[in-house]
């Protein structure tokens, strides 16, 4: 078995003398780890950085083996390595992916937002809002996309105010009524809509972050979302 | 009956050499190999003086660093200057720190760096104690010397954050071109790094 493909390095992990087995989110494999053959030294340390992007050759002589990879650099991402809010970035979308997607199941739209967030990151661009829509699309992957189209007791597309914490739906602020305290505030940069202040980055990711823990409440047992998400929910917040 | 065991002695020497860093169950084998060859001249002092190191190893209280008492060589010395703590991963930095000879402060070993994958938090680590030296000890100057990792860096920005308060000065050591390195063998990452951090020549 042996294929090629494009790829993010999401961890890395000694093993044995000189391997590493490196977990690596791929365009068309998905997440997908594999040996490091002298992935344990110092020449391949900087490849092998989360964050860092990759053409990678799987081989295994049976397709469920975990098999080994030949790494080649493309692109590395250390100017991420001198800005606190993007390296959060970066370890809070590793940590979610690693926690989150299942192996060897292709995400193909999932990895191109990847890569440009990455991008963003690096560029120092203006991407927490990139980000929170990152989330957005990674519950979709998973499985329980947002439904911020229409309000779900009305109908009505416009003046969508709330989140229902349980469907996942938006809810208008007339449709909301009396119902309004026990639904979670919708910001409009939730919906791509407008700049995104410090507040409505918070609500947005409070409302992203109840549903990850949610859809991953099996994965999680019981514990929270990576630490890795909440130290970057505080700088954005803050 | 083809031997292809050790004795049961030797292969749990075996066993307890292949979890040494750097060595895999083959390079333990050769290892205990020529120790049972040099037993008297190799073997027998070594294992005394592991006995001897096991007995009287400990933590420095101050640093974190190890020695033989509960003070460090280091943070014992009175001709250190007291006002700069450089910060460090683990023991092997610090020792890299002064085998270079370049820096005459006093250290804090941290004993790892925050890791996401390792569930490794603040709380795991020596930061609550640099907080407290930083307070008590009059620092003038926190130097960060951690790894250019995204743990090392992550970690770094932790411990900048965390003593933003104490309006003591954070640095961190500089990255790019080592010493006899050639640019053509440099990964982009380094090169990019060393180009930002360019100074007047």
């Amino acid at each position: 078995m042996e294929w090629q493909d494009e790829g993010t390095v999401l961890s890395m992990r000694p093993h044995g003398e000189s391997s590493a087995i490196v977990e690596v989110f791929t365009r068309a494999h998905g997440r997908h780890a594999g040996v490091v053959r002298g992935g344990g030294s110092r020449k391949m340390a900087a490849t092998l950085q989360p964050g860092g992007q990759v053409q990678v050759v799987w081989h295994a002589r049976l397709e469920d083996h975990l098999g080994s990879f030949a790494v080649e650099p493309l692109r590395a991402r250390a100017a991420l390595l001198g800005d606190r809010r993007a390296l959060a970035g970066l370890n809070a979308v590793c940590a979610l992916l690693r926690l989150s997607l299942p192996e060897r199941e292709p995400h193909a739209n999932l990895w191109t937002v990847t890569i440009a967030l990455l991008d963003a990151l690096e560029a120092s661009t203006d991407w927490p809002p990139l980000y929170l829509r990152w989330e957005v699309l990674l519950l979709e992957e998973l499985g329980f996309g947002l439904d911020l189209t229409s309000c779900a007791a009305t109908g009505d597309t416009t003046d969508l105010a709330y989140v229902s914490p349980r469907t996942g739906r938006a809810v208008s602020r007339a449709g909301a009524g009396e119902w309004a305290d026990r639904l979670m505030p919708l910001p409009a940069c939730l919906m791509g809509q407008g700049p995104a202040s410090p507040s409505e980055l918070a609500q947005g990711l409070a409302i992203t972050g109840h549903f990850l823990a949610r859809e991953l409440a099996p994965i999680l047992n019981a514990r929270p979302l990576p630490e890795a998400r909440a130290r970057l929910v505080g700088m954005l917040s803050g | 009956m083809a031997l292809t065991e050790a004795p049961r002695d030797i292969e749990a020497l075996i066993d307890l050499m292949a979890r040494l860093p750097g060595l895999g169950p083959r390079s333990a084998r050769r290892a205990v190999l020529v120790l049972l060859k040099k037993r008297g001249a190799l073997m027998a002092p070594l294992a005394q003086a592991m006995a001897t190191v096991a007995l009287t190893a400990r933590d420095c209280a101050t640093c974190g660093n190890i020695g033989t008492a509960d003070t460090c060589a280091i943070c014992a010395d009175d001709t250190r200057a007291g006002g700069t703590l450089c910060v460090v991963e683990d023991v092997a930095d610090l020792w890299a720190m002064e085998r270079s000879g370049a820096f005459k402060g006093r250290y804090h070993v941290l004993g790892g760096t925050l890791s996401a994958l390792d569930a490794m938090g603040p709380d795991e680590l020596r930061i609550p104690r640099l907080i407290e030296r930083v307070a008590d000890e009059g620092v003038r100057e926190v130097i960060l010397a951690l790894n250019a990792t995204v743990d090392g860096q992550t970690t770094a920005h932790y411990i900048a954050e965390a003593l933003a308060a104490s309006g003591v000065p954070v640095t961190s050591l500089a990255q790019g071109v080592p010493i006899g390195g050639e640019l053509d063998y440099l990964d982009d990452g380094t090169i990019s790094a060393a180009l930002r951090a360019r100074k007047s020549f």
